[in-house]
C-alpha cells in the first residue's frame, strides 16, 4: 500500500514552457514559405495528373491563365472561361493580356515568358486550342500546362 | 527599498503565436509550378504554307475523338500502357523495319485531338508521348528520367546543361500537335 502512496506525489505535469519556441518554429517555417494568393481563381480547376513533369525555376518569368467551367454557374453559364489574373476575358484579349504580361518583366528577360495554363481536366480541347493559337500569335510560345503529380502509384 | 524585479508577462505569447500560426496555415498555398511543358509552333502568318512531304513510316498517328476514343496509327485502341514502348521503338527504328521511322531527326509523333477532347485525355496521352522521349534521352545521357528532366528545368548550370545536350543529341523532340478537327465542341 505504501507503493501507491508513493506515487500521489510525483509531479505530473508535462512541461509547457518550451511550447511557445516550437510554436514559434512552425510559425517561421510557414512565415517564410508561404505565398500570398494574389488572384481569386473563379473557375472550376480539377487539374489533371501526370508523370513526366518539368519544373520552372523562374516564378517572376511566369504568366498564369486559368481555364475551366465557372464557380458561379447562374451567373456565367456552365461554358468553359478563361481567367487571367482577377477577370475573364476573351480568346480575342490574349495578345494583349501578353504584352501586359511582358511590359512587366525586365527588358532583356521579356522573350523568356512561360504560359502556364492551369486547366481544368473536363475543359474542352477546342478552346485551349484556341488560346494556343492565340498565344502564337502574341509570340508567347513557351507554355506550360500545369499538371499534379500522381500521388506514390508508380 | 525593495526592488522590483520588471517582468513582462508571457503566459499568452503561446496564444498568439498559435494565433499567427494558424492565419499562415489557412492562407499558406503551396505553389504548384510543375507541369508538361511544351513549345509552341510559330505564329501561322509567318511560316507560308509549303507543302512539306513526310513520308507515310515517319510518321507515328495518335488521334482522338470527341468522345476520348483513340485511333493509333489508324487502328482504335484500348489499351494504351505498351503505347509508350511503341513509341521508343519507332523513334529509335533507324531504318531497321521498313515501315518504322528512317532515323530518329525524321521521326514525328502526329497528335491530333477534336475539339471536344477533354484535357484530361489530352494531358493522359501527351505524357505517355514525352515520357517516351524522355526516356530515349535520359538513356543516352546515361542519368534517369527524373534527373533528366530536373536537369533539363535548369540549364543555367552547366552540369545540367551537359547532360541536356548529351541526351538530346541527334533527336529532336518531334511532338506535333495538330490543330483539332470540328466535330465536337
Amino acid at each position: 500500500m505504501s507503493k501507491f502512496k508513493k506515487k500521489t506525489n510525483v509531479k505530473q505535469d508535462i512541461p509547457t514552457s518550451s511550447m511557445p519556441d516550437v510554436v514559434f518554429m512552425l510559425l517561421f517555417f510557414f512565415m517564410v514559405t508561404t505565398e500570398m494568393r494574389k488572384t481569386s481563381v473563379d473557375v472550376k480547376q480539377q487539374i489533371p495528373k501526370a508523370t513526366q513533369l518539368r519544373k520552372l525555376m523562374r516564378k517572376t518569368l511566369v504568366a498564369n491563365l486559368y481555364i475551366g467551367e465557372p464557380n458561379k454557374v447562374q451567373q456565367y453559364g456552365k461554358e468553359a472561361k478563361i481567367q487571367a489574373d482577377d477577370t475573364f476575358i476573351d480568346t480575342k484579349d490574349i495578345v494583349r493580356w501578353v504584352n501586359e504580361q511582358r511590359s512587366k518583366l525586365e527588358e532583356v528577360e521579356r522573350d523568356q515568358l512561360t504560359v502556364a495554363l492551369k486547366v481544368d481536366q473536363d475543359a474542352k480541347r477546342g478552346l485551349i486550342s484556341d488560346v494556343e493559337l492565340e498565344l502564337r500569335k502574341a509570340n508567347a510560345r513557351k507554355l506550360l500546362y500545369s499538371t499534379l503529380e500522381p500521388k506514390l502509384e508508380n | 527599498m525593495a526592488r522590483t524585479t520588471p517582468e513582462i508577462p508571457n503566459a499568452s505569447m503561446a496564444d498568439i503565436a498559435f494565433l499567427l500560426l494558424t492565419f499562415f496555415l489557412v492562407t499558406t498555398t503551396i505553389p504548384n509550378n510543375k507541369g508538361l511543358s511544351i513549345a509552341l509552333p510559330p505564329p501561322p502568318e509567318a511560316t507560308p504554307p509549303e507543302d512539306v512531304k513526310i513520308q507515310e513510316r515517319n510518321m507515328f498517328k495518335i488521334q482522338i475523338n470527341s468522345s476520348d476514343a483513340l485511333l493509333i496509327e489508324g487502328e482504335p485502341r484500348e489499351d494504351i500502357s505498351t503505347l509508350k514502348d511503341e513509341i521508343k521503338v519507332f523513334v529509335l527504328n533507324n531504318g531497321k523495319d521498313p515501315n518504322s521511322s528512317d532515323n530518329p531527326e525524321k521521326a514525328i509523333v502526329s497528335f491530333k485531338t477534336d475539339r471536344g477532347t477533354s484535357h484530361k485525355r489530352f494531358i493522359e496521352l501527351l505524357d505517355i508521348i514525352q515520357g517516351a522521349y524522355y526516356d530515349i534521352y535520359a538513356e543516352q545521357a546515361g542519368v534517369s528520367n527524373a534527373k533528366f528532366r530536373e536537369a533539363a528545368s535548369d540549364l543555367s548550370i552547366p552540369a545540367n546543361r551537359e547532360i541536356y545536350e548529351r541526351g538530346r543529341a541527334g533527336i529532336p523532340l518531334n511532338i506535333s500537335i495538330a490543330d483539332p478537327t470540328k466535330v465536337g465542341n
